[in-house]
């Protein structure tokens, strides 16, 4: 069913601290968390008083909202974004902040970046913190001056950064610049540089959450769907128990387990590109009818509670 | 295939009139659109090499739904802004030589102009 997402991972196979319980659940309400091997489901909303004590914390992710598309599937992804965002709303535990990464507009028109930045402001999960990573479609022709200007975070030259929200590391790259003909997704020799300095006083207890664009695993190349030089950054990433990796760019769920390192790519919230390798190209898939399209779209919400080696990962989609 | 007609007549012209400037203008108007026309369709450059006669216009045109652009490898001519779909991209090559390009939305799409 294209409307749920039923997956179960131990990501805990080197080693035997198993900092990482990754799970997503499928049907409104119902979390599925694996603890010491046994797996339990409960409602979210039973377990919102529970988790402020246990300094729980959750955030959202939102990707690929394409504003400027307009045609099929769908014409309106200002519409869809507004949907998304209302889901976050309504999530019965209200997250820490929002993640979007990338492709917030379709052309990097400056019109598109404004109503980005209006729509947002419509939610409260957009009122409030959201970090920003670009997509490839929010650099075209400048650099991505006009989305750093709008939604950067100032932190670095570059415009990747990292932050520390209790007890977990988040760092934000950028690997949509610098594209070289007949390559993927780029990190570059000075992002590279600072990601390694950036890790190097962390001890490999601390969590940490890595979220860009586009995939940092061979996905499917020869689609694009991919990053030259992400075996780098994983090689720094290896030593940490638990690392979570997100991205969007795919417009679908793909997950990949390799050692304490989990994969997850998001929905978009404007359109389905079609799964690898089906079809001759990447792109919308035009053929979705209206009333199928929002089975396809949605957002991610992800729990982290401290000291219980446990990261939930819930998919939801928007119909 | 009539664009391939179009084509070899393009260059029979350009080898038998010597001028290739005082060509490009009246085998662009008599000929249909496709002379030295290159499509993008399912992220691909087609044809992936053009052959073009010195000082010929070449235009591209984005037939997916997706954005692309054409920028040259290294920056041998002007880069165009984000095609959305249907949009057109014109640039004339007054020099002989072998033009790299690509998409830098999807930089795997690659392409290649030759002027002779």
């Amino acid at each position: 069913m294209q409307d749920k997402h039923d997956n179960e991972h131990d990501g805990g196979g080197a080693g035997r601290r198993d900092f990482l319980k990754c799970m997503a659940w499928a049907g409104a309400g119902t979390l599925l968390m694996m603890k010491g091997g046994v797996l339990h489901a409960r409602t979210l909303g039973a377990t919102a008083g529970a988790e402020a004590k246990d300094a729980t914390f959750s955030f959202a992710q939102v990707s690929d909202s394409h504003i400027g598309f307009h045609l099929a599937p769908n014409p309106d992804p200002a519409s869809t974004l507004r949907a998304a965002l209302a889901q976050v709303d309504a999530l019965p535990v209200r997250p820490d902040f929002l993640l979007h990464t990338g492709d917030l507009t379709h052309l990097s028109r400056p019109d598109q970046f404004a109503a980005v930045a209006g729509i947002m402001q419509e939610s409260r999960a957009g009122k409030g913190k959201v970090f920003y990573v670009p997509g490839e479609h929010d650099v075209i022709g400048d650099q991505g001056a006009e989305f750093f200007r709008r939604f950067g975070e100032r932190q670095q030259p570059g415009g990747w950064y990292s932050f520390d929200h209790r007890g977990v590391h988040f760092v934000g790259l950028v690997n949509v610049l610098g594209l070289k003909a007949g390559g993927l997704g780029f990190l570059g020799a000075e992002q590279l540089a600072w990601l390694k300095k950036d890790l190097a006083p962390l001890s490999a207890e601390t969590p940490v959450l890595v979220f860009a664009h586009m995939p940092m695993w061979s996905l499917y190349p020869a689609w694009g769907w991919g990053t030259d030089d992400s075996l780098e950054a994983m090689g720094y990433l290896r030593r940490f128990g638990s690392v979570s990796v997100l991205n969007g760019h795919i417009h679908q769920i793909q997950q990949k387990v390799e050692g304490n390192i989990t994969f997850h790519t998001a929905r978009s919230t404007a359109y389905p590109q079609p799964a690898p390798g089906q079809g001759p190209a990447p792109g919308p898939l035009k053929g979705v009818t209206p009333d199928r399209l929002r089975s396809y779209l949605g957002i991610r919400s992800v729990r982290h509670v401290q000291g219980r080696d446990a990261l939930a990962v819930t998919e939801e989609a928007m119909a | 295939m009539s664009r391939r007609i179009v084509h070899a007549a393009c260059a029979l012209l350009a080898l038998g009139g010597g001028m290739a400037t005082a060509i490009a203008g009246p085998a662009g108007h008599a000929a249909s659109p496709a002379a030295n026309q290159i499509e993008i369709r399912n992220f691909m450059f087609t044809p992936k090499t053009l052959t073009v006669p010195v000082g010929a216009k070449v235009t591209w045109i984005n037939r997916d739904e997706e954005p692309h652009t054409v920028v040259s490898a290294n920056g041998q001519f002007a880069p165009s802004r984000a095609l959305d779909s249907n949009d057109r991209y014109e640039t004339r090559f007054s020099k002989p030589g072998t033009y790299t390009y690509y998409c830098t939305v999807h930089p795997f799409m690659t392409g290649t102009v030759v002027v002779k």
